[in-house]
């Protein structure tokens, strides 16, 4: 298949592409998601993203949530932020990272206004704000402005076999046309770590890597009570055929084709050593995964599942593809494509990689995701450690 | 062309179902992914679609290989064409 060149993508003022045009309402802490919610609801098209936390953090936790929500604001699938918080200097922090990306952005705080004063100023500007990006037009964008995460869940034994090695041989088609690329969940490389180390493109990046896994492995032999039962593998995993962790990793790992990474990525940090692949540091848990991929700025994921997984995300959309055919049969809602033809052998990888970079691209397009259209808005900070 | 197991690797002492289900005694086709080549077993237990068949005896303390790798250790001995899993088979880690 010869691969297009380009999408049909939102410029943005740094230089980016969206593959979307939301305006968004992020409240900065979880008692101003009422506000935020309230903007929402009075101003139609824009999305009001409530969250659990932002308040008494501290040191490392506390700088990984101003990560995550500057990032998500400054997300080239965002057109413009309404930022509301219950204090004005952590509300300006983020209006001000934000700003940096030359999109409007504009900070509302409620103490001293109460909600319904505050609702009204951010629903005037958020009105504004939509009309304004209602106005922008798709343009045509060189497909190295695509920027995909991935990330698998619910896997079973044919997401090894087949759908992570179908995302492998779409990486291996991209990677040489200069996109981004990010693969993460820390945990779930266990048992494959030491391969995994061996495909960092430099000895920088390989050590980097050791060093972050044997962290997260550190943390979770001291918290594990008995062998994460039903955590690592899930009841899922276990129910669709994966017996161990080791076994998860070594089909985990195949998401990322024959491309070597070139740097490792603290949770929902940007990439700033230009085209290529990248390993975040995440949980596996999906949604907490995608919302930190998300926040470092890519802008779309490819999401590999066996037993059905129904994650998705309010600003980057998320494409789901299974090559199990009972999960197609009984939850095709949730499945934008489908490479279970593989498994009977009327479908090669090579096929199955080309159609997943077609169904990527009518994505990037424009056209909505399963998740998108049934609603899937899953927005999730990861939290380091219990606040003060 | 079409397969009832796939094997990744042709080092793997187990193959993945790929067919609704295989039940005992059927004489299954087996699919190496590696180098395109094919065998044949027997199963001894019903296995459903994902789930993992021994292509060989595998004694108590023997790592199963799949993708070529050790994903983890005997702890039941296991005879060719029998149901592999958490009953039979658990992690070096964790």
């Amino acid at each position: 298949m010869e691969i297009p060149k380009s999408f049909l993508g939102y410029k943005r003022e740094n230089g980016r592409a969206g593959t979307r045009n939301h305006v968004i309402i992020l409240p900065v802490d979880d008692i101003s998601n009422a506000c935020a919610e309230a903007v929402a609801n009075n101003i139609k098209g824009t999305i009001a993203l409530p969250h659990s936390y932002g308040r008494l953090q501290f040191g490392a936790d506390l700088e990984l949530h101003f990560r995550t929500m500057i990032g998500t604001g400054s997300n080239p699938n965002v057109a413009a932020v309404i930022v509301i918080g219950i204090e004005p200097k952590w509300t300006k922090r983020i209006v001000d990272g934000i700003a940096k990306t030359g999109k409007p952005v504009e900070g509302f705080h409620i103490e001293r206004t109460g909600d319904i004063g505050t609702v009204m100023k951010a629903s005037k500007k958020a009105q504004e704000f939509v009309m304004w990006a209602s106005e922008k037009q798709r343009e045509e964008c060189p497909i190295s402005d695509l920027w995909i995460s991935v990330k698998c869940g619910e896997s079973d034994t044919t997401s090894g076999l087949a759908s992570n090695p179908t995302v492998g041989n779409l990486m291996d088609k991209l990677e040489p046309l200069g996109v981004h690329l990010c693969f993460g969940e820390t945990s779930e490389l266990t048992g494959a770590e030491k391969v995994c180390a061996s495909r960092g493109a430099t000895k920088e990046a390989s050590d980097k890597f050791m060093k972050t896994w044997s962290a997260y492995n550190d943390f979770i032999l001291k918290e594990a009570t008995d062998d994460l039962s039903e955590s690592q593998p899930t009841a899922g995993n276990i129910a669709g055929g994966l017996t161990t962790i080791e076994e998860k990793a070594f089909g985990n790992f195949q998401k990322i084709g024959d491309c070597k990474f070139i740097d490792v990525l603290e949770p929902a940090e940007e990439p700033k050593k230009g085209k290529g692949l990248y390993f975040m540091d995440t949980s596996s848990a999906a949604a907490e995964c995608v919302t930190l991929q998300a926040a470092a700025g890519f802008n779309i994921h490819l999401f590999p599942t066996g037993q059905g997984n129904i994650v998705g995300n309010p600003i980057e959309p998320v494409v789901k593809l299974t090559a199990n055919p009972l999960t197609v049969k009984s939850m095709g809602e949730h499945i934008d494509c489908d490479v279970s033809k593989i498994l009977s052998r009327e479908m090669n990888l090579s096929e199955a990689g080309d159609k997943l970079i077609e169904t990527t691209l009518k994505v990037a397009n424009g056209r909505l995701t399963c998740a998108e259209a049934l609603g899937h808005k899953e927005f999730v900070m990861t939290k380091l450690y219990r606040s003060a | 062309m079409a397969t009832d197991i796939i094997i990744h690797d042709k080092k793997d002492n187990v193959g993945v179902v790929v067919i609704e289900k295989i039940t005992p005694n059927q004489d299954c086709k087996c699919w190496i992914m590696e180098d395109d080549s094919s065998t044949a077993i027997q199963s001894m237990d019903e296995i459903p679609l994902g789930h993992k068949i021994a292509m060989t005896d595998l004694k108590e303390g023997d790592a199963i290989l799949k993708y070529g790798h050790d994903i983890g250790k005997v702890v039941k001995s296991i005879k060719k064409g029998e149901h592999v899993h958490v009953h039979n088979v658990k992690t070096k880690k964790w």
